[in-house]
């Protein structure tokens, strides 16, 4: 059953009366986007995920699937935006199912609505819905408190002013495809580049009446470049002060030794190194 | 738009700030109105829907229909208002296949009392309902903060009104036709807007007569005087 459970309320108020702090939610301060165009939709996210002033993912996905036909963009509590459009997902496909009907927007719309207006605020999830269904083509956005509208054109997240500001001095009625993923992509890298909550990639998804196209990491502008020096220590760097050798039957008196096979090479975990 | 994620912790449990929790709210600093006139009611409103400083709708449609020619506005809270119509809307819809007559303006406005007053701790909901049926031709009720009922011959409502109480009182008549009528709500809108910070965008506004209902919407670009749609 969906729902919070408070049995650990008890505990967690003792814990925190000696001292343990309250845990730190991940949140997505984040830019995302939505914007119709002549025969579908496309919505688009940044990548950047924070918990407090730390990059917690430099490539999380913001995109999250509902049904083949209809995606979501979240901001707000990373986990709450994920367990949100995962439950209405579910609950979307079983209607689908029972009706035996193609799921609509604006029904995943009301459902997720409902469901955050009766958590009166307390799911931090903040969304943009789009998708096409056999009624047309649909975009809206969703509220943390259930509230929700209907736009041409959207934006959510700490990077909204930054992506509005895009959408409201280049956006026209009657675009293509094309214009419209550009457009997006614009407004998600004004969001990338002006907002300390919102950065590195840019995703987009695009919906028409036939197909649902993922483009994951649509512009990288963010990527790492090549160090220009190594910071590796040579060999040599440290002076040998004194040497021992420790013989294989010297060590077996305190752990197990086993021989390889001639060939046969231990399998350890690689290290990453920054070089 | 976010949450803050501290609390206060005493012997007695966690306390949470709720200013705090309630910053992300969307609320509807509005200017609407619903008004009769000689052949029904038409009902007026804004277009600017905000969240602290931010303007996160401008062309928003207040006036929310919830039967043919039952409709409302809404001021305050944008999710609570937009739950209670919903639910007004589905249980219209279902009073109207189950006696097969369309419900009254009267019904209509007590199922939303109902909601707002037994509800009235938890919402922030200012309604303005308007409406024509068969039997009483055009009627406006308004249902305030605490939940009460009043039938009124016309209503405002929103941040915005408390400008124009006296533009209303000096130019309202009784029984107007259409054209004074719909010049009345939008001059009233006008000087809402003009003074009001909350309020601004377009002015919409809803017709409701025994021909149905009929859309009107103005734009600030031309002053508010073309009709668009």
């Amino acid at each position: 059953m969906p729902g919070f459970d408070f049995t650990n309320h008890t505990r967690n108020a003792a814990l925190h009366a000696r001292g343990v702090p309250l845990p730190k939610a991940t949140s997505t301060g984040t830019t995302i986007v939505g914007c119709i165009f002549d025969g579908g939709v496309v919505i688009a996210a940044d990548t950047r995920a924070t918990s407090g002033p730390i990059v917690a993912d430099k490539n999380c996905e913001k995109l999250h699937y509902i049904a083949p036909q209809i995606w979501c963009a979240g901001a707000g509590t990373a986990a709450d935006t994920e367990f949100t459009t995962a439950l209405i997902s579910s609950q979307l496909e079983l209607h689908s199912l029972s009706t035996g009907r193609k799921p609509r927007v604006v029904t995943c719309m009301t459902m997720l609505k409902q469901h955050l207006f009766r958590y009166q605020g307390h799911i931090g999830a903040y969304l943009v819905v789009a998708g096409v269904d056999p009624t047309g083509v649909g975009l809206f956005t969703v509220h943390a408190h259930g509230s929700t509208d209907k736009l041409p054109y959207v934006t959510m997240g700490s990077g909204s002013l930054a992506a509005m500001s895009v959408f409201e001095t280049q956006w026209k009625s009657k675009m293509t495809e094309e214009e419209a993923v550009t457009l997006a992509s614009n407004a998600i890298q004004a969001g990338i580049f002006n907002d300390l909550g919102s950065g590195s990639n840019v995703d987009v998804a695009v919906i028409t009446k036939d197909k649902t196209t993922l483009k994951r990491g649509y512009v990288k502008p963010n990527e790492r470049s090549k160090k220009q020096k190594s910071y590796v220590f040579k060999r040599g760097t440290t002076a040998v002060l004194n040497e021992k050798v420790i013989t294989r039957e010297e060590i077996s008196k305190y752990v197990t030794v086993h021989e390889l096979e001639g060939g046969e090479t231990a399998l350890g975990e690689k290290m990453d190194l920054d070089v | 738009m976010e949450f803050g994620t501290s609390g206060m912790l005493n012997e007695d449990g966690i306390h949470v700030d709720m200013d705090r929790l309630k910053k992300g709210e969307v609320n509807l600093g509005t200017s609407i109105m619903a008004i009769n006139f000689k052949d029904g009611v038409i009902l007026g409103a804004d277009s600017r829907t905000t969240t602290g400083a931010y303007i996160a709708n401008r062309v928003t449609d207040k006036l929310t229909q919830v039967h043919d020619t039952i409709w409302c506005c809404r001021s305050g809270s944008a999710a609570d208002t937009q739950a209670v119509a919903d639910i007004v809307h589905y249980q219209l819809g279902m009073y109207a296949t189950a006696n097969n007559r369309p419900p009254t303006t009267q019904t209509a406005a007590a199922m939303f009392q109902e909601l707002c007053y037994e509800n009235k701790d938890r919402l922030s909901a200012g309604l303005i309902i308007a409406g024509w049926d068969e039997r009483h031709g055009g009627q406006v009720y308004s249902i305030p903060l605490g939940g009460s009922l009043h039938k009124q011959s016309y209503a405002i409502g929103g941040s915005g009104s408390t400008y124009i109480y006296g533009y209303c009182d000096s130019n309202w008549r009784e029984g107007m036709d259409e054209e004074a009528a719909v010049k009345f709500v939008k001059g009233a809108l006008r000087e809402a807007i003009k003074w009001d910070g909350s309020s601004g965008g377009v002015i919409r506004m809803v017709v409701l007569t025994q021909k149905g209902a009929n859309r009107h919407l103005y734009l600030p670009d031309t002053d508010y005087a073309v009709r668009h749609q």
